[in-house]
């Protein structure tokens, strides 16, 4: 897949793109700077930063907790946190017996207000195939052994509902704040193949 | 459609291969075919389901060499010329003929009736059957579930239903089940994972009609449960495989998130 990702040719997806949006710029169809600041807000706004807010503050505020796993759309609203691809968001928590673990295995669905566009791995082939059928082996693959006696729970975003996992709080942390927790809370823990560990619990 | 798009349970696709600080778009056309997609997305109506279905249109072969984002690429062009937003020779002007207008024609469904039914056919607890449906046009149906015997664990509320929508050919409005198979249901595994999956009404169907077999099994394995559960320490909620569906962390969601509306 990396080698067609750079194509530059004449004939390529890049001359096609430039020229498809010049013919619809030229019949006055679509608006350049409303198309730039879409661009914009998913490379620099929209993130996994945000999703990483929520569960800091899910992590901190026991009341904001309850009211993420009971309707997260309005408690990512709390945080400023909406947007497309986020108007039915539910999140899932991971327990000490439970792991979830979230895929499109149709096309592509995503959290985005909360994790912002997918990485590269999580719209291929391998991933949207396996992660039904061999999550512990694809969990694996991320570097997460997970005990035989957990659960794995697969959430395949087949319609509207876009999932977003809460990751397990590590043990080590209790000292720090929300703003530090949040610097802990990876994507890859958001989608659920990754595991917290406090700083300096290389584990 | 029974398309390559289809892909949850296929084998031979390898290992997955996450790429570390991977940044956001890979070229800068890639970044152009973003801002195309919302731009196709306004001028459709936000269309979703239209959209992904010309994205499953493309070939197998074409959509297993093409990259994501030319693949995101290939439907904009098919949407804008299917829509006569564009005209096909506009397109052709554009680039190559062989690199472009590669989608299947659609098969569309019959057309929906006009009515949304408001009241849900299932409730939380019904085990249901992915029915065995295999339409030619677009559906969230996926094949790895068709056939199978799950669980309602929440009623997500009613939805625009993408097998006719993707046509035009109605919305179709209904509810959405989030249904749980166990993974020994899906793939023979003797592991005890679950599947959750979000499945629209018309894909489901009840188990036994005979609602008596059911429901005197039900009441048997809930009073042994509830024997069981005198001289057991508390589990996590969901930890345990429960027939009544009570016990499980969502459907108390479910329930908490209705008391909550009242």
């Amino acid at each position: 897949m990396s080698g067609r990702d750079h194509d530059t040719s004449e004939h390529g997806p890049a001359a096609r793109v430039k020229a498809l949006e010049q013919l619809l710029v030229e019949k006055g169809l679509v608006e350049p700077a409303r198309l730039d600041a879409i661009v914009d807000t998913y490379e620099s706004k929209v993130g996994p930063r945000n999703g990483a807010r929520v569960v800091a503050r899910a992590w901190t505020d026991a009341a904001f907790r309850k009211r993420l796993l009971t309707d997260a759309v309005a408690a990512c609203a709390e945080l400023g946190i909406a947007g497309p691809e986020g108007g039915h968001l539910v999140a899932i928590e991971n327990t000490k017996r439970i792991h979830n673990l979230v895929v499109c295995t149709l096309c592509s669905c995503y959290p985005w207000p909360v994790l912002g566009l997918p990485p590269v791995w999580y719209k291929s082939f391998a991933y949207r195939s396996r992660a039904v059928r061999d999550p512990r082996g694809v969990l694996r693959e991320f570097g997460v052994e997970l005990a035989a006696d957990v659960e794995i729970r697969v959430w395949d975003s087949s319609a509207e509902q876009r999932y977003i996992v809460l990751p397990e709080r590590p043990a080590g942390t209790e000292k720090m704040n929300e703003e530090q927790l949040a610097e802990l809370v990876t994507r890859d823990s958001m989608i659920g193949v990754a595991k917290i560990t406090a700083p300096g619990n290389s584990r | 459609m029974d398309g390559i798009h289809d892909m949850g349970g296929m084998e031979g696709f390898g290992r997955v291969q996450p790429e570390l600080n991977e940044p956001t778009f890979h070229a800068d056309w890639e970044r152009r075919v973003l801002a195309i997609f919302s731009g196709v997305l306004t001028l459709t109506g936000r269309n979703m389901d239209e959209f992904r279905h010309a994205i499953e249109r493309i070939p197998p072969a074409r959509y297993l060499t093409s990259s994501y984002y030319e693949r995101w690429l290939l439907a904009a062009e098919t949407v804008l010329v299917e829509r006569a937003i564009i005209t096909g020779e506009e397109l052709k002007s554009l680039a190559q003929p062989e690199h472009i207008s590669v989608a299947l024609p659609a098969v569309s469904p019959k057309a929906a009736p006009a009515k949304a039914r408001l009241r849900a056919r299932f409730k939380v607890g019904d085990r249901v059957q992915v029915r065995n449906i295999h339409p030619s046009g677009h559906t969230r149906a996926p094949r790895y579930v068709r056939g199978k015997t799950g669980v309602v664990r929440r009623v997500h509320g009613i939805y625009v239903f993408p097998d006719t929508n993707a046509h035009r050919a109605g919305e179709n409005r209904q509810h959405v089940y989030l249904v749980e198979f166990s993974a020994r249901a899906l793939w023979g595994l003797s592991d005890r994972g679950r599947l959750m999956i979000d499945l629209w009404e018309d894909y489901l169907e009840p188990v036994d009609r005979s609602k008596t077999a059911i429901a005197k099994r039900n009441s048997v394995a809930a009073r042994r449960k509830s024997r069981a559960k005198k001289t057991r320490t508390a589990l996590p909620a969901g930890a345990r495989q429960t027939k009544t569906a009570s016990k499980s962390s969502v459907s108390k969601t479910h329930r908490q998130e209705k008391r909550r509306r009242r």
